[in-house]
């Protein structure tokens, strides 16, 4: 692909692009996906990814005038809240490390959510150590075949599509023998079964993978050197829970304060005092993550996405937890416990035992608030390394 | 989720920094690296003369960063609070013991929101002179107007004020006062006849208190009913916000004099800053300074676009940055162990500074609760 440097793409020209699509493909009488493939043949699905796979090398700050634009005209969107994995784990990690035959292949369904993705990394027995992992990929032909099992998958039951992470060589230390796929969640031999949660409903799955067949050619990155792409997704993920963009009162903190508007009668000093404490804390993490966005205008995310997920958690945990307690008596229900399978992944959604119970998983998902606080210290502030007895072990020699 | 009626949505706020605020950071910090080490503020603290008027004079005249606040058409730069809140930054981390918020920023601001008060403003842009408004130091903005000076008809004063901050330097009071007709600002000068000053001994060695006295004291008013309670007001709200920046400035020193100490220091034969529990703490530590720099540059970028979201991004900032400057130096002091609570390490300075601080301009609490009623969440 070749880009000069005197396209450069401005408000105006992407304002301009945005209105010769609403032209060609008016929302009101053309069908949603025929539009959503129209815009990302547009390159305003992504403007910050290349020309010809949804964006045109805009920097990535100028996303939300097309997206302001597009709300505007009424035209629909890509529901990326059932395809959050896919569009910020899967696609950020596919353009930086696969080939130009894969990435012509998957983004765009991949954007469009005609394909929905989901992650293969976690294990029972690897979590935050998750360089450990177990499931083995054996090279046979020109494909591999995959046998372990795999845990924590979101989206794993409406999922064409897998980033998964396996070991090609147990002879060498732990991160030196892994080597990331991507897996076709319909091949014979993928079982997803329902793993239910402490909210009622099973959100996430267990995968288990009996030698299923991944065609080398579906390998992301050298045989290796999965743990280098995994860490490109790693952060992506961070990035993705905790740094959306939100007006102020966007999110939990916002149906709070709109309770004790419209609910004098449950207001007590106590809880005004820790309102206004977590209103504060709210409104500076969106300031933060704001900030964030503005330095990163183009670029990847660095280790910085790690403190955003850490205080998004803090907050979405401590607000939940104050709306419960507002509520009194009401706090006491739940809306239902029946084991359902839901199609998206939303943390405010629901009532509010639900958004307690489910908060507790964001210290959890994509790396725990503990993992973080490692990463901050080693890799931010450079505080030297806990002495680990594991590094130099080959991973067939490690206790498990 | 809407958001209420009464919330401002803001999405157009730059909070980074410009290349000129950052020319202007490394200017400061390289005089304040070579003027004022935390040992030679330590050092004046001692000798009880804390005010560093020489390193003053470097900076508001050589740099020019006592008028940076004031319109070209008055001797100044034409500058905006986000210049001035780099400056309070890199002052805030040196505890720097001059009256820059004191006098460029508050007093400054005070007098250009009189009509009479041009001589003085161009004297102040200068360097020529140094001026302090004289509320306690703990004053939030939104505070009702003081009532501890009384005016007479021919504008003589008498009252008493106490806990100025940084007044034992000023050349010029600016004196809010009620007089026959209702609140004025008034000028005074400091050798000026029937002004008596009690020094009260501070808790923050670096910007030393003085108690005012005012026995019939000749005065100039500068602003009469109409515009004395706006110039207050809106001196004490950039105060406010850009307080906030010299409190990332006193959080940002702490975080890094820790690491640095924690990198260096071993006991059981390892570097302190290998073990977990420390390595969180200072995770936890070093998100909240990043944080507090999204909330001080709100503050900042509000204040200088002259933005009606200003009164909430102050109190935001200010709720927001006090208790962090306060838990960066209270854990810089316990992460040193020992040595922290020695009288020869100069991070007490900072301690003491960050808690003063907390109090300046309001505390917490008080920004807590004029948020309530700016956004519409009442008690």
């Amino acid at each position: 692909m070749t880009t000069t440097a005197a396209t450069a793409v401005d408000a105006d020209e992407l304002r301009g692009r945005v209105s010769a699509l609403l032209a060609e493909y008016d929302p009101a009488t053309v069908d949603r996906l025929t539009f959503l493939r129209a815009r990302f043949d547009a390159g305003l699905a992504w403007v910050h990814y290349p020309r010809g796979l949804g964006g045109l090398d805009a920097p990535r700050a100028l996303q939300s005038v097309v997206d302001a634009a597009l709300e505007a005209a009424g035209a629909p969107d890509n529901d990326p809240r059932r395809i959050g994995i896919g569009l910020g784990m899967a696609a950020p990690t596919l353009l930086r490390f696969g080939t130009e035959r894969q990435r012509r292949r998957f983004l765009r369904p991949l954007w469009t959510g005609e394909e929905v993705w989901c992650q293969l990394f976690s294990e029972p027995g690897a979590g935050s150590d998750l360089a450990s992992l177990g499931t083995r990929a054996v090279r046979d032909g020109d494909a591999w075949v995959v046998t372990g099992q795999k845990v924590w998958t979101s989206s794993a039951h409406t999922a064409r599509w897998a980033i998964l992470l396996a070991r090609t060589d147990p002879e060498v230390p732990k991160h030196q023998g892994l080597t990331y796929f991507v897996c076709d969640m319909h091949a014979p031999g993928v079982e997803v079964r329902p793993l239910r949660q402490i909210t009622g409903e099973a959100e996430f799955n267990e995968v288990f993978l009996n030698e299923v067949r991944v065609p080398d050619e579906h390998r992301l990155g050298e045989v290796g050197d999965g743990w280098r792409v995994a860490r490109t997704t790693l952060m992506n993920e961070r990035v993705a829970i905790g740094g959306q963009a939100l007006p102020r009162e966007g999110g939990m903190i916002g149906i709070v304060a709109e309770l004790w508007r419209g609910r004098p009668e449950l207001r007590t000093p106590a809880l005004h005092d820790r309102l206004l404490r977590l209103w504060v804390d709210a409104e500076v993490a969106r300031l933060t993550g704001e900030r964030l966005r503005q330095q990163l205008a183009t670029g990847a995310p660095g280790p910085e996405g790690s403190g955003m997920k850490l205080a998004f958690a803090r907050l979405a945990q401590e607000i939940s937890g104050l709306e419960v307690e507002m509520l009194g008596e009401e706090g006491l229900r739940y809306d239902d416990w029946t084991l359902r399978r839901p199609q998206t992944v939303d943390f405010t959604g629901r009532g509010p035992g639900y958004r307690y119970l489910r908060a507790k998983g964001n210290s959890i998902e994509g790396g725990t608030s503990e993992i973080l606080r490692n990463i901050i210290a080693e890799r931010v502030l450079g505080l030297p390394a806990e002495p680990r007895t594991d590094k130099d072990v080959a991973w067939k020699d490690l206790p498990r | 989720m809407t958001p209420a009626r009464t919330v401002v949505p803001r999405t157009d706020q730059d909070l980074l920094y410009s290349e000129v605020e950052q020319d202007l950071r490394s200017s400061v910090h390289d005089l304040l690296a070579d003027r004022c080490p935390p040992a030679a503020v330590l050092a004046r603290c001692e000798d009880r003369t804390p005010h560093d008027l020489a390193l003053w004079r470097a900076l508001s005249r050589d740099l020019g960063v006592a008028g940076l606040l004031v319109p070209p058409a008055h001797g100044g730069h034409g500058a905006t609070a986000r210049e001035a809140a780099v400056v309070l930054e890199e002052l805030g981390a040196s505890v720097a013991p001059v009256p820059f918020l004191t006098s460029a920023v508050v007093a400054t601001t005070a007098l250009l929101g009189c009509s009479g008060a041009a001589d003085e403003i161009a004297r102040l842009a200068s360097g020529a002179a140094t001026a302090v408004l004289t509320v306690p130091l703990s004053t939030a903005p939104g505070s009702a107007f003081p009532q501890g000076v009384r005016a007479d008809a021919a504008g003589v004063l008498t009252g008493r004020v106490t806990s100025v901050g940084d007044a034992g330097c000023a050349d010029l009071l600016v004196v809010p006062a009620t007089g026959p007709r209702g609140p004025g600002l008034y000028a005074v000068h400091a050798g000026a006849r029937g002004l008596g000053a009690d020094l009260p001994v501070s808790l923050d060695l670096t910007r030393p208190l003085v108690d005012i006295h005012f026995d019939r004291v000749a005065a100039r008013p500068l602003a009469g009913p109409g515009a004395a309670e706006p110039a207050l007001a809106t001196a004490l709200l950039t105060g406010a916000g850009l307080l906030a920046s010299e409190q990332l400035g006193i959080a940002q020193w702490c975080l890094d004099t820790t690491v640095r100490h924690l990198g260096e220091r071993s006991q059981f034969g390892r570097p302190v800053g290998s073990f977990q529990a420390l390595k969180h703490r200072l995770a936890d530590r070093w998100l909240e300074v990043v944080s507090a720099r999204a909330a001080a540059r709100s503050a900042a970028d509000a204040l200088a676009s002259g933005s009606t979201d200003a009164p909430v991004a102050v109190a935001v900032a200010q709720a927001y940055c006090a208790p962090v400057a306060v838990r960066a130096a209270e854990e810089c002091l316990q992460l040193h162990g020992g040595i922290g609570m020695t009288w020869e390490h100069p991070l007490h300075l900072f301690l003491k500074r960050a808690k003063a601080d907390e109090v300046a301009f309001g505390t917490p609490g008080r920004h807590r609760a004029a948020l309530a009623g700016l956004v519409g969440l009442p008690a």
